[in-house]
């Protein structure tokens, strides 16, 4: 679905291209960012402490959401330089493309680039011969995997969109709320292998993020009937 | 380096040309960026691999250039509307530029991963006559070095030479050159390659029809590339050129040296295309003097000037175009079509007459930016190695693949900045390589302890 995404959304304008490619690259240097310190940590403690290493492992993890957050909003502020300089490039005064568009690609970037590292070594072992879980995991692994990944590009599209909007019109509420649900989304995925507990909230958090980007984009119930009374 | 230019034929040579980015503008245009690499034509031997420079074009954006030149017959045009018409078009050149890139290492990386042949340390080139399998890590490294010393000698003699024949006009010599090497790389690395694939997947061909495609492939893509034909294909063959020494390179070369090599070579670039005197600078230099276009066997162009008296819209230009260029402006008019042109053939003849006969007939011309090919070979090189050898596998091979595109982006908005060919390389190589080392050793252990226990990030 991120692929479609892609095809039909961005694919036609350049610009969005590179804003997407841009927010790939720097979902990309939060992570290298994030592994450095979880690998300095890591050496420079025990390997063999189990139940340090988790600890470590969790402390890796939460910091990590929280530097990604720390640069979507770098990016944001890339992009408002951008955009005032496209807007005095531009011949009618207005930029050729929306901050809305930019938050929505923005998110898709960071989505897709986070998407991938998460799927790509999956899916290339999938390809080779061997069984799902013959060691006593679950045998859902590569299914919900695949799921997890959805929801959690879907959701950096959208808590793009919420993040930009909340930094566009100052409202900090908004900006704490997408850190608090980034922070609970990979807080639930602990609870793996017990995919209740991660996939479900996951889900109900991401139909959440959506209304309300929604909403936030202009978009009402009206608009929402009218779309699938056309369709129909 | 990254330079709108004219197309000039320059034939692919076997020495390593390095193209830059240059932006061919015609004259009118102040805003003439040449960043031609020469690609140094390697010698058509068996070891001798072709490397096709890359000479980066310098992505001006052509638009960028437009403003500059402020075209007379639009006299109209308001120089920030010229600006901002650079700009817009720069993002679509970027994409314009993106897509080969992206194809290129797309098929280095997918041979690379399905076919073993690659991957496999069979012998090395005599250009790096050290071995890497010493005991110790001091002796690799001073062998990787010394190798990359040797490697960089023999580029910048290469590309010295092609520049002073260029100077004296010993256009026969070179075009000859080009030729040879287009040659040998259309025909024997594609048979190479060929008969690689067909073992991997266990396909039979028996020999007439192995002999018949590979003439017809050979034949098409010396015609495309030296001569004329249809952009895409011309843009697909050079495209296949590139991979095919990409994945020599990626084969011969042994692990540390490819590193040191890919660091150098940015080095040098930088020095070749920026200093008054280097090589490339001049080269570039010259052309615009003499307002003849570069080779352009060596350099990928994304758009394509029809010239030769042949006023086809549909066939002119990739887009539209937008501007129509003034009789007088067309003196160096055809420069700005991003042709392709990295064929070997260059052809005399045709320059000449085409700022005469074209003139009237000179259809939009797309403005594009060129590319040189040595680029493109350089760019999959690093990123196939990173699919050969990294452990992370794919993770550092994207990795490597979005950092090498934010380079060519920057690369491209310093090129609409400062309007004057550049190179590509070094931004992108050194994104690249940090990236490589650094998610190699860095991330892939995060990553990995992530997956095993399914957390998410």
């Amino acid at each position: 679905p991120a692929l479609g995404l892609f095809l039909f959304t961005i694919a036609r304008d350049p610009l969005r291209i590179i804003i997407l490619i841009a927010g790939a690259f720097f979902w990309l240097v939060s992570l290298l960012l994030s592994s450095l310190i979880w690998f300095i940590a890591v050496k420079a403690s025990d390997p063999q402490d189990e139940p340090l290493q988790k600890g470590l492992l969790i402390f890796g993890v939460m910091f990590s959401v929280l530097l990604q957050e720390a640069f979507r909003f770098l990016y944001y502020k890339l992009l408002r330089k951008a955009i005032e300089g496209l807007v005095a490039l531009s011949e009618d005064g207005c930029s050729p493309i929306s901050i809305q568009q930019m938050a929505y690609v923005a998110g898709v970037g960071f989505g897709l680039m986070s998407g991938a590292f998460s799927m790509i070594n999956l899916l290339a072992d999938a390809l080779g011969p061997g069984t799902v879980g013959i060691h006593g995991d679950s045998q859902l692994y590569f299914l919900t995997s695949a799921f997890m990944t959805m929801v959690l590009i879907f959701l950096h599209t959208f808590w793009g969109i919420l993040f930009f909007h909340g930094c566009e019109h100052r409202r900090w509420w908004e900006i704490t709320a997408v850190v608090v649900m980034h922070l609970a989304v990979s807080g639930s995925t602990f609870c793996n292998p017990f995919y209740v507990g991660s996939l479900v909230p996951s889900y109900l958090l991401m139909a959440a993020a959506a209304a309300w980007a929604y909403s936030l984009s202009g978009g009402s119930t009206q608009n929402l009937r009218r779309f699938f009374l056309c369709k129909s | 380096m990254i330079t709108f230019m004219n197309n000039s034929d320059s034939e692919e040579e076997p020495c390593n040309e390095r193209t830059s980015l240059m932006s061919a503008e015609s004259p009118p245009v102040p805003s003439y960026q040449d960043g031609l690499q020469a690609s140094e034509a390697g010698e058509a031997q068996a070891h001798r691999k072709r490397r096709a420079g890359g000479s980066g074009n310098p992505n001006n954006l052509a638009d960028g250039e437009r403003p500059d030149s402020g075209v007379p017959v639009r006299g109209s045009t308001s120089e920030n509307e010229e600006e901002e018409l650079t700009l817009k078009y720069g993002a679509k050149h970027v994409i314009m530029l993106f897509v080969p890139v992206t194809l290129c290492m797309i098929v280095v990386v997918a041979t690379i991963k399905s076919v073993r042949f690659y991957t496999e340390k069979n012998g090395q080139l005599i250009y790096t006559p050290f071995s890497e399998d010493t005991p110790s890590v001091g002796q690799r490294l001073l062998n990787s070095v010394l190798n990359t010393i040797i490697m960089i000698s023999v580029i910048v003699v290469m590309t010295v030479f092609l520049v002073l024949l260029y100077k004296y006009r010993c256009y026969k010599f070179i075009h000859g050159w080009l030729i040879l090497s287009s040659l040998m790389l259309l025909f024997l690395f594609t048979y190479i390659y060929l008969g690689e694939v067909l073992k991997t997947y266990n396909v039979a061909m028996d020999y007439p029809t192995l002999f018949l495609v590979i003439w017809n492939f050979g034949a098409v893509g010396m015609i495309c590339i030296h001569w004329k034909g249809p952009l895409q294909l011309q843009q697909a063959y050079l495209i296949m050129i590139s991979a095919l020494m990409a994945l020599v390179f990626i084969k011969y070369l042994p692990e540390w040296s490819a590193w040191v090599i890919l660091g150098a070579i940015s080095i040098y670039d930088l020095m070749a295309v920026l200093c008054p005197k280097g090589p490339l600078r001049m080269l570039v230099e010259t052309a615009q003097e003499r307002n003849e276009p570069i080779f352009p066997a060596l350099i990928y162009s994304s758009a394509m000037i029809w010239t030769v008296g042949m006023a086809k819209p549909d066939t002119a230009s990739r887009g539209p175009s937008q501007q129509r260029w003034d009789a007088a402006e067309h003196g160096r008019g055809n420069h700005r079509s991003p042709s392709h042109e990295d064929s070997q053939m260059s052809e005399p003849g045709p320059v000449p007459t085409r700022p005469i006969s074209s003139l009237e007939e000179l259809e939009e011309e797309e403005r594009g930016v060129k590319l040189g090919l040595g680029d493109f070979i350089f760019y999959s090189v690093l990123v196939g190695k990173a699919a050969a050898t990294a452990s992370g596998d794919w993770n550092t091979t994207l990795a490597c693949f979005v950092a090498i595109l934010i380079g060519l982006c920057l690369t491209l908005l310093l090129l609409a900045v400062f309007k004057k060919a550049l190179p590509a390389l070094p931004i992108s190589i050194t994104f690249g390589l940090v990236f490589y080392f650094s998610t190699d050793n860095l991330v892939r252990p995060f990553m990995d302890t992530l997956a095993s226990h399914q957390l998410y990030i």
